[in-house]
């Protein structure tokens, strides 16, 4: 805690938890969102475009190494969940495995360092983890959700859709049912995807938050268990994602009935 | 939690993170590994391969060696069976060359003997001659009895 700012400790977590946003009303943007969480993908799929523009099929170096082995794990829960045939499927869930967990890991920086840093700048306010901004999470679950509705369309063309919404699963005779099922059914997939996210990073970056508080000999205690357990929590995080993402194209790609 | 505009730019960064991976990130890695996969396929088959290979060598020696041994015994036996005959034939030459010298040495003896014995009779013949001339110095004409003493001459 910036003791120097004077600040009481619901003002010091509000100024934490509050982004930098540029605008007003509704066409504003959250600007530390947008460039922490741009810089990070520049950042980390470039780095994965260099190792594989440079693949060899050969012996592979460690750093080669490490990358086949993420994408492989990726692969492996397309292949065992996704059974139809999607050039996408494995690079979007590759890509949201590896931005989500980029961005979550953000939260294991320092919860003073970046703020300090940006203040210095002159920056009001720099709240580092994206994903623990709405606004990046339901970005994310909404893109999934329309791909969701496009594969259902392309499988299902636009008539066995629209049967499959209507149709199931009490039947022709319940339509309206079916499709009020239907609807909070498909709904509740971006809600749930990008809520979850958001609820575990932000109640995470809260608690980092509210360690800071304590006095600085005593914020190791439970500083320490919580950074490790919390590596733990970005990367099932971002797997959790990943997986559900898979799982609903897949079931969008698959006949209800 | 406020809703605002960032959704959308999110959004797009999130579409152009996807197409991106989908064109630089995930097909040379994809092609890498199953290429490896596929080196390695073809590694364990070449070396399956060479196992058999190895055993089909090691067969096709083991007969070869068989039957050399067995040829080289047929050649042993070949060149036995071919020497014995050989000391047979020289024996066989032998005695026959010595049965032909016997009997030209017994046809040469039997000549000598033959003249031997002419030059004997000749001889006797005259010495019968000479002798019968003393006795019967008078007597006995060579000419007039010149039959006679031929005649005497072949009783000899």
């Amino acid at each position: 805690m910036s003791e120097s700012a004077g600040l009481t400790s619901s003002e010091y977590i509000h100024h934490h938890l509050t982004n930098l946003v540029s605008g007003h009303g509704f066409w504003s943007f959250d600007v530390d969102t947008v460039i922490t969480s741009a810089l990070l993908g520049i950042l980390v799929f470039g780095f994965m475009a260099k190792v594989a523009a440079k693949a060899t099929s050969g012996v592979p170096g460690r750093v080669q190494a490490a990358v086949e082995i993420l994408l492989e794990m990726v692969q492996t829960q397309v292949r065992d969940t996704f059974h139809g045939e999607s050039g996408i499927v494995g690079p979007l869930a590759l890509t949201i495995f590896v931005w989500v967990f980029a961005l979550n890991t953000m939260d294991l920086l320092p919860v003073d360092l970046v703020p300090l840093i940006m203040g210095s700048a002159g920056v009001e306010h720099w709240k580092v983890v994206p994903t623990t901004d709405p606004n990046q999470t339901f970005a994310m679950s909404l893109t999934v959700f329309f791909l969701i509705i496009f594969y259902n369309i392309k499988v299902k063309k636009a008539s066995g859709f629209a049967h499959e919404v209507f149709t199931v699963p009490f039947g022709a005779k319940m339509a309206p049912f079916n499709f009020l099922f239907r609807l909070i059914e498909d709904l509740a997939k971006p809600v749930s995807l990008a809520l979850r996210l958001f609820g575990n990073m932000y109640a995470g970056e809260m608690v980092f938050i509210l360690i800071a508080l304590l006095p600085p000999y005593l914020q190791w205690v439970l500083g320490a268990p919580w950074a490790i357990f919390h590596i733990l929590i970005i990367t099932l995080q971002a797997f959790i994602f990943m997986i559900l993402t898979i799982i609903y194209l897949s079931m969008a790609h698959e006949s209800h009935g | 939690m406020n809703i605002n505009a960032t959704l959308f730019g999110q959004a797009i960064t999130f579409a152009i993170l996807i197409w991106f991976t989908m064109k630089f990130v995930w097909p040379p890695l994809v092609a890498a590994l199953d290429e490896r996969a596929r080196k390695i396929a073809e590694g364990l088959e070449a070396a399956e391969r060479g196992k058999q290979d190895l055993a089909k060598a090691e067969t096709r020696s083991q007969e070869a060696l068989t039957e050399a041994k067995a040829k080289a015994a047929e050649i042993i036996a070949l060149s036995e069976k071919r020497g014995q005959e050989i000391v047979r034939e020289a024996r066989d030459e032998a005695v026959a060359e010595a049965e032909r010298v016997k009997v030209q040495a017994r046809a040469e003896m039997e000549q000598e003997v033959m003249k031997a014995r002419e030059t004997l009779r000749n001889r006797v013949a005259d010495l019968a001659v000479a002798g019968a001339e003393k006795i019967l110095r008078r007597e006995i004409n060579p000419q007039s009895h010149a039959d006679l003493l031929t005649a005497l001459q072949a009783e000899l």
